[in-house]
């Protein structure tokens, strides 16, 4: 009786939206008086970060600081319609309703500035620091607020601008399934490290080095927050979570987070990311949804990886250690395969 | 935990200088959350606030003779009770909102259950508890059904109905077929020409999304005949549908918010709760709150579906996969919610992130009698990934190959055709594996080394895929009259052969169909192309010459498309020779507007498919008409 | 009507007096009773500590505790933390550490590590993990929470001199 230790490995790719329904976003820009932005959608943060990758992207296609935008979000009475947050849609279909929205705010924001300038609205440009100013000729310049003001009391303009992204319905063939299923794909790759128990079947895992392909990291820390919890769930999916233990039986079904099991922070093995990004054509500064994938790879990499360390393929979800123990018995006693 | 980026890599696909893109700013919802001040939905407090709680079925199956509540009406707590007979319209399907599959759940069943706590009768009282006191006085007198938990039982021919909108116990596809077919090639010639067959079953067991926030909502009444609805939902104009639907009601008397939620991962789409709260609240005039306790959320609240899968591939002896097949099971439970829409996503996934030319898979949407199942993060995806990836390893064994390798020979590049008939772009997997590798030193030889997602595709062997058999195969209710014509993916019944390539009157990319005016000022947007496609790849052990990469200023207005469309420009053609370098910026200014590509334009930017054998007279895809 | 008990007790400091229904948890008594929101309810079994306060600086699961049990105690919530616009350590350094997604689990999970760092400012990383075991987190994968209370131990030791 012996710990064992396995490497296993898997990759994957991601779909990015969701085309078979059709797909639309819509977001709305507008200035208040002063200068500031809110943008208004109807958009659901479940913690993934849609209000503050929103604001981020609202902020840098208005071309001022983030603390002069605000997202409001999902109240049904201001907010324009919005499919959704699921299927890994919401920073792709709303990313792109929000340039739109902004860059027409945007462009309202120089013709306005313009006005009071007595430039052309074509050469003026944004520092990103509240400031509007004549390209190459910075001291010609007007703060966004005083521009918003003059807009507002003098010339009688609104700043504010509409956004749609209508991610095209795409039908599936009955016969080929022939079909235009998303826009974009996410990739990944990882190597898991692990030992079990061949005593007890029980599995740690002990590291993790990953690669993650988004398209652009809109903003890192939350990516990283996607990432790492994500690869937590997958741990969690491919070693513990069901709730039918003994699927198709329905007994034995857990009712609470005591039966329900899940890695607890004991449990966190050393993850080591590395993150790619190679933009997508049409997605916002070309970043895609990283979060729906982020637990893919963990749950076959970790059966590969038990497999390389005990010689059981455990082909069912979740590889309990009585699967490993049954699977140990069956092949008549441990095998480690090569070592990687 | 460690983070880096590797920016080395697809450098030259990317402008990198923003003010706020590519920046770790704080979250704006990070002061709420840390000072526990976040709104959501059970943190709005109404005077009055009654609860709800359903009489739930026992039972996996059964009818329901009579329901006696006297009891509860009686209870000086007890406010209300809902029958199904209170609900408008009392049938839904989910995906009616988007014209997909046919009402098949009831909010609460009238005439049988279906699984073990389907409700059957709604009752609104003051408190949590005496709501339940008042569902245990409740005595329904059952006549038990025979069940049906597995989904192979369940497609047998004299297994129980457990939906009777779906007799068959599956979804109807295209109301010709009882599965969801994909077509690629000729898997069955190819297996009979691979090396290695390697089969095997891999199953996934249900998951719940168990977000620490359980499901729920409270809707009180509004002014003018409005009533509003503070929500868990994911999908807020989802809810509003669903609910608008159940209760007859015109979407502009729901006021519906929401937004900040503790936790989803899919959980939170089904819309069970706002239908119950609306109409609470619009029975007795009073805010009345619906939320699911944390043993509903577990065992009522639908999980992620259980899958079966079997696949058999054919691969080659120098480690190429030449032919894979499928079939997948997805139990959906009782009810359809948004596992027939599942399935196609998963057809649209297959064979995973391969270049296989010769695929097909059936894939079945069936009922059992346990609690539906729906969406959860990695929907449609997670659990056929785990078969695949555990299968890529069976044929790396079988082949005496390095599963790295393996998957790095058969990954999928730019220009290579999927098996949904779309080319594929802007692939990064073998940078992936590379850089996991090198990261964990799992030694890779130097050809696996020097391969780049950017170079190779859909050429030599890659581009070989022979026109596509297909089959009418499984017609719906064949299975159940016992028809043996549902072999599936190797029967007898192969009726014709089709060209390989798409029609050409369908875009073989998205486009997307923005009104013209939604312009994007794409300069600012952060795309760059290098015009010689140069590869730069992880600064491995071995550096070839390919690494090399030209000619940084030769950069095309990749984003440009962007102001219309998510179509690649014209200019992005690879088979088109090299830009000349030098001063190649088509685009405007950055201020300039961008005008409009004309739908004409984006519909030619990416040639559609079609290499193999055409063959006049052949009817062309179907595609392009609305299914229903 | 059933009977309802008046209970009175120290909220974050301050003197606070409710009425409790009879069999009411000390979660719902906040909650609804007294208007205190920021404890959370995500499982009513004391199995995911989302409903974690401080009674007399112990931490304690709100879902599972007797309201009456409050008279005459002194209860802390995460409104507690921080003072006027400014905020604890702890919450500064979740913050930084980006250590929560949903932020739902967040109180609780604040709570629990307030009492540990009040216990003990200076705990080893075994001794972060131990004491917020029973709090459930879905989102973040416990290691930036970890992160980030180590990382707000530094501040409670520097005020702790």
């Amino acid at each position: 009786m012996a710990i064992r230790k396995g490497r296993g490995f898997a990759c994957i790719n991601y779909p990015i939206g969701m085309n078979l329904g059709g797909d639309p976003s819509q977001a709305l820009v507008h200035s208040t008086p002063d200068g500031k932005f809110k943008v208004t959608l109807s958009s659901i943060d479940l913690g993934q970060g849609i209000k503050s990758v929103g604001r981020q992207i609202a902020a840098e296609t208005l071309g001022i600081p983030i603390e002069d935008v605000y997202v409001d979000t999902a109240d049904s009475d201001t907010g324009p319609h919005d499919m959704g947050s699921f299927a890994s849609r919401g920073t792709h279909r709303m990313g792109n309703a929000i340039i739109r929205a902004a860059s027409e705010a945007r462009a309202q924001l120089l013709e306005s500035a313009a006005e009071e300038l007595e430039v052309d609205a074509r050469d003026l440009t944004t520092d990103g620091k509240g400031n509007i100013h004549v390209r190459g000729a910075p001291s010609r310049s007007i703060t966004v607020e005083e521009t918003a003001q003059a807009a507002q009391f003098k010339q009688g303009r609104t700043l504010a601008g509409r956004g749609i992204f209508l991610g095209p319905l795409s039908d599936v063939d009955a016969d080929t399934g022939e079909m235009t299923p998303v826009s974009c794909f996410a990739h990944a790759a990882i190597v898991i490290d692990l030992q079990v128990d061949d005593e007890t079947g029980e599995v740690e895992v002990t590291q993790i080095n990953s690669a993650y392909e988004v398209g652009r990291a809109l903003n890192p820390k939350l990516v990283e927050q996607q990432l790492v919890g994500g690869a937590w769930m997958g741990v969690s999916h491919a070693l513990y979570e069901t709730t039918e233990p003994y699927y198709p039986d329905r007994s034995h079904r857990p009712l609470d987070y005591n039966t329900y099991l899940m890695p607890g922070p004991g449990q966190i093995a050393p993850h080591h990311i590395s993150i790619l990004e190679r933009p997508a054509p049409d997605a916002p500064f070309g970043g895609k949804g990283p979060g729906e994938m982020a637990a893919n790879p963990v749950i076959p990499a970790i059966a590969n990886a038990i497999y390389n360390a005990v010689g059981v393929r455990c082909d069912s979800l979740p590889i309990t250690p009585e699967k490993i123990l049954r699977g140990i018995r069956a092949n008549g006693g441990a095998v480690s395969r090569e070592e990687r | 935990m460690t983070v880096e980026f590797r920016k080395d890599i697809f450098a030259n696909e990317r402008n990198d200088d923003f003010d706020q893109i590519g920046h770790a700013r704080i979250r704006q919802d990070i002061e709420g959350h840390v000072r526990g001040r976040s709104p959501f939905y059970d943190d709005h407090q109404f005077e009055g606030l009654l609860h709800v709680r359903c009489v739930r079925s026992p039972h996996h199956h059964a009818r329901i003779r009579a329901i006696n509540a006297s009891a509860a009406e009686a209870m000086p707590d007890v406010v209300r009770l809902i029958w199904p007979g209170d609900i408008p319209k009392n049938m839904n399907t989910l995906l009616s909102l988007i014209d997909f599959g046919r009402d098949d759940e009831p909010l609460l069943a009238e005439r049988k259950v279906s699984y073990v706590g389907e409700p059957v009768l709604a009752i609104v009282a003051t408190s949590v508890l005496a709501a339940q006191k008042a569902v245990e006085s409740v005595v329904v007198d059952w006549e038990v059904l025979p069940h049906v938990l597995d989904v192979e039982e369940a497609l047998k021919p004299n297994a129980p109905v457990v939906n009777d909108e779906y007799p068959n116990n599956c979804f109807d596809y295209h109301d010709r077929y009882d599965h969801q077919k994909l077509r690629f090639g000729d898997v069955k010639e190819a297996f009979s020409q691979a090396d290695h067959i390697v089969e095997a079953e891999y199953q996934m067991s249900p998951i719940e999304q168990a977000p620490v926030e359980t499901c729920g909502a409270i809707a009180a009444p509004e002014t003018n005949g409005r009533i509003v609805c503070y929500t868990s939902t994911q999908a807020l104009f989802f809810s509003i549908g669903v609910t608008g639907k159940l209760l007859e009601l015109p979407s502009s008397r729901l006021h519906f918010i929401g937004g900040t939620v503790g936790g989803g991962f899919g959980g939170k789409v089904d819309s069970q709760h706002e239908p119950f709260a609306v109409l609470g609240a619009m029975l007795t005039g009073r805010p009345v709150k619906y939320m699911w306790d944390r043993a509903e959320e577990m065992q009522y609240g639908a999980p992620r579906s259980g899958e079966r899968w079997r696949i058999r591939d054919g691969a080659m002896r120098d480690g190429r996969i030449i032919a894979r097949s499928f079939t997948g099971f997805f139990d959906a439970g009782a009810y359809t919610r948004l596992t027939s829409y599942g399935v196609q996503k998963c057809t649209g996934h297959l064979p995973g992130p391969y270049t296989i030319p010769n695929v097909a898979s059936n894939i079945f949407c069936v009922y059992t009698n346990r609690t539906p199942s729906t969406a959860m993060r990695g929907f449609g995806i997670t659990g056929v990934d785990f078969a695949i990836e555990c299968q890529m390893d069976r044929v790396a064994e079988a082949v005496g190959m390095d599963p790295i390798e393996l998957r790095i020979l058969n990954a999928y590049r730019d220009g290579d055709m999927k098996a949904h008939r779309r080319p594929a772009k802007n692939c990064a997997l073998i940078e992936c594996c590379q850089v996991a590798a090198q990261k964990s030193e799992w030694r890779l030889s130097p050809a696996a080394i020097s391969r780049s997602s950017i170079e190779g595709g859909g050429e030599g062997w890659r581009a070989e895929i022979p026109e596509t058999v297909v089959d009418g195969e499984g017609g719906i209710g064949n299975r159940k009259r016992q028809w043996q014509d549902t072999e599936p993916l190797s029967g007898t019944g192969i009726r014709r052969r089709v060209p390989v390539g798409t029609s050409t009157d369908h875009p073989a990319t998205g486009n997307a169909p923005q009104h013209e005016d939604m312009v994007a000022e794409v300069a600012r947007l952060g795309f760059k192309i290098d015009a010689g496609h140069s590869v730069q790849r992880p600064s491995l052990s071995e550096p070839s010459e390919g690494l090399r990469h030209r000619h940084a200023n030769a950069e095309t207005s990749f984003g440009r498309a962007l102001g219309a469309g998510p179509s690649l420009p014209s200019g992005y053609d690879r088979t088109r020779p090299p830009a000349s370098p030098g001063p190649a910026r088509s685009s405007p200014p950055a201020n300039e507007p961008i005008p409009a590509h004309s739908r004409h334009e984006r519909d030619k930017s990416e040639k559609p498919f079609q290499r193999g054998v055409k063959r006049p007279g052949v009817s062309p895809f179907i595609s392009g008409t609305r299914r229903r | 009507m059933m009977k309802k008990t008046p209970v009175t007790f120290t909220l974050n400091g301050r003197p606070t007096a409710a009425f409790a229904d009879p069999g009411e948890n000390l979660l719902d008594f906040l909650r609804r009773g007294v208007g205190d929101m920021t404890p959370k309810y995500g499982c009513g079994q004391g199995t995911c500590g989302a409903c974690t306060v401080l009674i007399d600086n112990e931490p304690h699961l709100a879902c599972i505790t007797l309201a009456e049990s409050a008279a005459d105690r002194e209860i802390r919530t995460a409104d507690c933390l921080s003072d006027g616009p400014s905020l604890d350590p702890l919450q500064n350094s979740f913050i930084e550490h980006f250590a929560a997604q949903c932020g739902y689990c967040t109180p609780g999970m604040l709570m629990a590590a307030r009492a540990l760092l009040e216990r003990n400012p200076n705990p080893r990383r075994e001794e972060v993990i131990d004491a917020i075991a029973g709090n459930i987190c879905r989102c973040t994968g416990y290691e930036p929470i970890v992160d980030a209370i180590l990382d707000a131990s530094r501040s409670y030791r520097r005020s702790a001199i």
